[in-house]
């Protein structure tokens, strides 16, 4: 059969594990893109969509993650339920495409293709999610680090499927923050996902669209953790200013159509001192 | 008069369907029903697809072009190339140097080469993949200096240079104690209609013609060009218009048209043609890249003195309109101000980057920017504000341009700046008054706070000349037959979404007290109504209409005066009556005055000839003026480059508001797209490759874009236009540009001399 | 490859033969369904012209997978007004001035009812975000504020809410 569209879990693993050449389509707003302008042809698809396990979401308050599902769409994403919880994925789901691709555009679709600039991924980067796959030889998840391994390559086997991510759900300031040159429906030409855990004192910060893949900046993370004031939950200013030029040296961005290297490269850094500043009021 | 544009009530008033009345389009309800049929929306039993294959290399030979794989693929009906054009090989609206397929040498990327007819598009496309092409690829031309300059051999038997252009005026050598000077660069635009080329070809029986349903701005001049390359007489090719999605320019050229009917012709069968968007990036000319450089000679008092212009346009591999972009480029190069020396020089190249021809503004948009750019300059040099030096200079009717023509139009330079000016600026603060981050520089990106943004206020003011120039009889032809008490118009104006549907009712009604005007079909079974450009089909076409119904009414007096045993001369149309002005009782409804009577006539519309310019630049060479101001205000992230464009007022010089919900219709548009190109819209070019050639990466203005336009329609019937209203499509694309560059400079104290502004000429 | 399934479009039951697998519903419905209303732009999601109902929501119908939509409502711009009466949308775009070329206006129109059923009194900033996924390249979006504006005013006005 050519299109596939499953009606549990355990059907669209067992349709995938019998045919893992297929395409599998979740809100389809990356994959029709390739389709209509002929630069892939469609053999077989495992429409995901009408799974039900995967268009979840919920709250494991033991161990203080949220789950969410593949195949939740970015428009309940940004809906108050999630939002309160993971402020930052809300406003980056608010940021992609327009309101008809937040309709079906999934977060397992942002996964699946994984470019540098998917919205949601410094997101899930800086809140060292957790992405679950499943196949009919069992479950197993896998830090966000370990899934995305390249421009649009990730560490999925070709008869896995993306059930969802948990995200740990941390006590202080997160926030995304998105360049681009209009105000709509654009991509990202560079992105910056900061999120503050007061509990275990860390600054944690994920780039989007400056490298190959998501970059964290491991260095500049745990010198500024450092240098703030956790008592006062202040930070100086030439701290936020010198933060800023760590994480942009941290990048690797390139000269493309859409920006230079040295745009994106000024660009989280202004990012990353602005976010600093805003978990931080108190100079 | 002043529009508050907010407030729909003032814009609509009156509904009587006269001249003056916002009267809503003919097509209105079948467009928002999506019954509609645009040239795409034409399916047909038994048609077949046809699609195009094209130049993989900017400049290369062609070494093998084999077709024969693509025949063993099933459903192939058809596959021609440039040994099946059985007539004209070339085409062109100025110079036919464009193929209609390759043959020996490929000139751009996306230059046909070979099109198939098939009975799927994706047959079709598997067809194009199959045809082999072998290429010997040679050194492209990109660099338009090296086309100037002579460094690199002819690309095409013509030469390098399209036109070369020198304007110059008074005295050389004259200067003032102030000098200011700048260089300036605008990218590629493209006009980015929605509705795609698209075209459905029918053959008659046994080939002996075509008729060819398109999506065009200009009916004759396409069959002109389409015959002569068919090979076929003029009346063997008939054009019918299918809804047009847009034009902006970008269908003034040939695209499709010639394939489609070849394809028809060779397989007996209709076929349709339908561009996909990166198609029609490839497949349509667009706005001419340009590097100018301008030194203002002023006064101290900030008079102008002489002004020094070098333009360099770059055309692309074909000439299109090139060498008119390039005389409304030199001959604009003053701006709305006065200036009695000049030397200007202009070229227009060839390349093997993409085929640059007539969008919106059509060379004015590359002068303005430069110009308006240097008025800054001297503003500051002077010490005046942006609109002190400007009224300074403003040009008035009876002053001389540097070409030595006299501006006989209306030209109210200084109301419109005043005008402009008056206009409230925006009330709310950086942000506005709540914390929606949509207010900000970034949006929901949310990449500034309130305190990291830098507001910046500038202007812009351009004339810009109307109809076609340079000795071209221009004319447009209209039917008008009152029947019955029933008014139809005919007439081949390409409706392209600008309304010129609507006025012509409007004159109608106003003119012959009829309710009923009924449209016939746009077709070529009628004379010619000339382009859709140009700002001149309220004019021309306009002037048509207004003529054939005057003629009309004349016959109705006449008939009216036979049955009252009355002098014709003595009535009027009062309402929907013929009315005796002698004895006002006496009074007929045009209904029943036409109840089985047929009056008809056709009229020819000419505008006054011009003339060609002489080698100095010299002539009146244009038919008329228009004048606009545009004040941007912008908010601006200098660390990010980031702007939002916050308001833009504007006043503009209209002669009449024929439709006044119309003309702030095609004011709104055209801010929309002079905003676009200011600070988004640019096709990338590499190594003569278009790099974004999709919606994805060519960014058009979306409603979080554009701001509130604030309008202030200035009416000073022209006396020289037949129905006193003067075009307005083209000026309210044309100073906004500069406008919003001004405003951002303002906003962060950096030269910026480059469109669109990219947010790191802002930001390093 | 050869495909035949069904399609709920309108609240009509439809068959579609002879498709290829990869067919988007925009093309499915324009070229297999007659259903010509909804318009193609860009094929990439990125203008909205092909804006149609998926299960009562916003989507743009270039980027559906057709041959998956089978027992899903489908709506488009010729099921918003089937009766032949414009709806207060559509009346109100031709009023405000806000049709040109008209060729994005189906898929604004659907935008727009879409916007309105969700947020019955949206604000300016509303409903630009809510409509900036629909592209218009002739109007510069003015007159489609003010129709949306004037529609959602005289709902209010009229006590009218449409489920």
């Amino acid at each position: 059969m050519a299109v596939s569209v499953p009606t549990s879990l355990a059907e669209a693993v067992s349709l995938l594990s019998g045919a893992p050449d297929s395409v599998v389509l979740a809100g389809g707003t990356d994959l029709m893109v390739e389709a209509n302008s002929g630069h892939r042809q469609i053999a077989s698809v495992i429409a995901i969509d009408r799974v039900p396990e995967l268009r979840t979401w919920g709250v494991d308050v033991v161990r203080r993650n949220l789950w969410i599902g593949s195949g939740v769409p970015y428009s309940t994403v940004m809906q108050p339920g999630i939002a309160s919880l993971v402020p930052a994925l809300a406003q980056a789901s608010r940021t992609v495409g327009s309101p008809q691709i937040r309709h079906v555009g999934t977060i397992g679709g942002n996964l699946g293709t994984c470019s540098p600039a998917g919205d949601t991924l410094p997101v899930l980067a800086a809140l060292d999610a957790r992405v679950h796959l499943a196949s009919v030889s069992g479950e197993r998840s896998v830090g966000f680090d370990e899934f995305m391994v390249g421009v649009k390559r990730t560490s999925r086997r070709p008869d896995e499927l993306i059930t969802g991510v948990t995200i740990p759900i941390l006590n202080g300031w997160q926030g995304y923050s998105k360049v681009g040159v209009r105000n709509a429906m654009v991509i990202a030409t560079a992105s910056s996902c900061l999120a503050v855990d007061t509990d275990g004192r860390s600054v944690r910060i994920g780039l989007g669209s400056v490298g190959p893949v998501i970059i964290r900046c491991g260095e500049a993370e745990q010198w500024i953790s450092g240098r703030v004031d956790w008592s006062e939950l202040s930070v100086s200013n030439a701290d936020v200013d010198e933060f800023g030029l760590r994480c942009g040296a941290a990048a690797r961005p390139i000269d493309d159509h859409r920006s230079t290297a040295a745009y994106r490269r000024r660009a989280v850094e202004v990012l990353a001192a602005r976010q600093l500043r805003r978990a931080f009021p108190n100079g | 008069m002043g529009y508050p544009v907010t407030d729909s009530e003032v814009l609509i008033g009156r509904r009587n369907g006269l001249i003056g009345d916002s009267v809503i389009r003919p097509d209105g309800v079948e467009k928002v029903r999506g019954e509609f049929r645009f040239a795409s929306d034409l399916p047909m039993e038994g048609a077949l697809w046809g699609a195009t294959l094209r130049s993989l290399h900017p400049h290369a030979r062609i070494k093998r072009l084999d077709v024969t794989p693509a025949w063993a693929i099933p459903g192939v009906e058809a596959i021609i190339t440039a040994e099946d054009v059985p007539g004209k090989s070339t085409y062109g609206l100025i110079f036919a140097d464009q193929p209609v397929f390759a043959s020996d040498v490929v000139r751009y990327v996306g230059e046909p080469i070979a099109a198939v007819a098939a009975d799927h598009p994706e047959t079709c496309r598997k067809a194009l993949a199959a045809i082999v092409v072998e290429y010997e690829l040679l050194e492209p031309l990109t660099d338009p200096e090296r086309a100037v300059d002579g460094s690199h051999p002819p690309i095409h038997p013509d030469g390098n240079v399209i036109r070369h252009q020198r304007v110059l005026c008074g005295d050389s050598s004259a200067t003032g104690p102030v000098v200011v000077e700048g260089s300036y660069e605008m990218g590629m635009q493209d006009q980015a209609f929605l509705g795609l080329e698209a075209a459905l070809a029918l053959p008659d029986p046994g080939g002996a013609g075509v008729e060819l349903h398109v999506a065009t701005q200009a009916m004759h001049e396409d069959l002109h060009q389409i015959a002569a390359c068919l090979g076929l007489p003029e009346d063997k090719v008939r054009l019918v218009l299918a809804g047009v999605g847009g034009a902006f320019g970008g269908r003034e050229d040939l695209s499709l048209q010639v394939h489609t009917c070849l394809l028809a012709l060779r397989t007996g069968r209709p076929v349709r043609v339908h561009y996909g968007r990166e198609e029609s990036f490839l497949g349509h000319i667009h706005r001419h890249p340009a590097t100018i450089w301008m030194r203002h000679h002023a006064t101290s008092d900030g008079r102008i003195v002489k002004i020094e212009a070098r333009f360099l346009l770059d055309g692309g591999a074909y000439a299109s309109t090139s060498s008119a972009v390039l005389v409304n480029a030199v001959t604009h190069a003053q701006g709305p101000y006065v200036c009695h020396n000049a030397v200007v020089d202009g070229w227009s190249v060839r390349t093997n980057n993409p085929p640059c021809g007539a969008m919106r503004g059509f060379g004015v948009v590359q002068a303005c920017f430069a110009h308006e750019g240097q008025m800054d300059k001297l503003a500051a040099a002077c010490g005046l504000s942006p609109v002190e030096v400007r009224l300074r200079n403003a040009m008035r009717t009876g002053d001389r341009l540097i070409t030595g023509q006299v501006i006989e139009n209306v030209a109210p330079v200084e109301r419109c700046i005043r005008e402009t000016d008056a206009l409230p600026l925006p009330d709310e603060p950086i942000g506005g008054y709540g914390d929606d981050p949509m207010r900000l520089p970034g949006g929901a990106g949310l990449t500034a706070d309130r305190s990291h943004i830098r507001r910046g206020i500038g202007w812009g003011v351009a004339i810009k000349n109307m109809m076609y120039s340079e000795g071209f009889d221009d004319y447009s032809t209209a039917r008008c037959v009152l029947e019955d008490g029933v008014a139809t118009l005919k007439f081949a104006t390409a409706e392209v979404g600008q309304g010129f549907v609507t006025i012509a009712q409007q004159i109608a009604r106003t003119l012959l007290g009829v309710d009923e005007v009924r449209l016939d079909r746009i077709d070529t079974t009628i004379g010619s109504a000339g382009s859709t450009s140009a700002s001149r089909q309220t004019w021309m076409s306009g002037g048509a209409v207004d003529m054939a119904c005057r003629r009309v009414r004349e016959r109705l007096f006449e008939h009216v005066g036979q049955l009252w045993a009355t002098d014709p001369i003595r009535l009027v149309i009062e309402g929907d009556c013929v009315v005796d002005t002698v004895d006002p009782a006496r009074r007929i409804s045009v209904s029943d005055a036409t109840s089985g009577v047929r009056l008809a006539e056709t009229a020819e519309y000419h505008h006054p000839p011009t003339e060609p310019l002489d080698e100095n630049g010299q002539g009146a060479c244009h038919t008329a003026f228009a004048f606009v101001a545009h004040r941007a205000v912008v908010d601006v992230d200098p660390q990010l480059g980031l702007v939002k464009v916050v308001q833009i007022a504007t006043a503009q010089d209209i002669g009449v508001a024929l439709n006044p919900l119309s003309v702030i219709g095609q004011l709104e548009g055209g801010i929309a797209q002079g905003l676009g190109l200011a600070v988004m819209e640019e096709i990338v070019m590499q190594d003569g490759r278009i790099r974004n050639p999709s919606f994805t990466d060519y960014l058009l203005p979306t409603f979080l874009d554009m701001p509130a336009v604030l309008a202030s329609l200035i009416e000073e019937p022209d006396p020289r236009a037949p129905l006193g209203a003067k075009g307005v499509g083209e000026p309210p694309c044309i100073s906004v540009t500069p406008a919003i560059v001004a405003a951002i400079r303002d906003a962060i104290g950096k030269d910026l001399h480059r469109v669109p502004v990219r947010p790191q000429d802002i930001c390093l | 490859m050869a495909e035949f399934y069904g399609l709920r479009v309108n609240g009509t039951n439809r068959e579609v033969v002879d498709a290829q697998l990869g067919e988007s519903l925009l093309f499915v419905l324009r070229e297999r369904l007659g259903l010509l209303g909804t318009k193609g732009a860009c094929e990439q999601g990125e203008c909205g012209s092909c804006s149609v109902l998926l299960d009562g929501e916003l989507v743009c119908a270039c980027l559906v997978l057709a041959a998956a939509q089978s027992g899903r409502e489908i709506i488009t711009i010729e099921g918003v007004s089937p009766s032949g009466v414009s709806t207060d949308v559509q009346q109100a775009f031709v009023e405000a001035g806000a049709v040109q070329c008209g060729f994005c206006t189906p898929g604004l129109v659907m935008a727009a009812h879409s916007l309105l059923e969700r947020v019955p009194n949206p604000t300016d900033t509303e409903i630009r975000e809510e409509l900036s996924g629909n592209i218009c390249r002739c109007t510069g979006y003015g007159r489609l504020i003010q129709a949306v504006a004037d529609v959602a005013r005289v709902r209010l006005s009229n006590g009218v809410s449409r489920d």
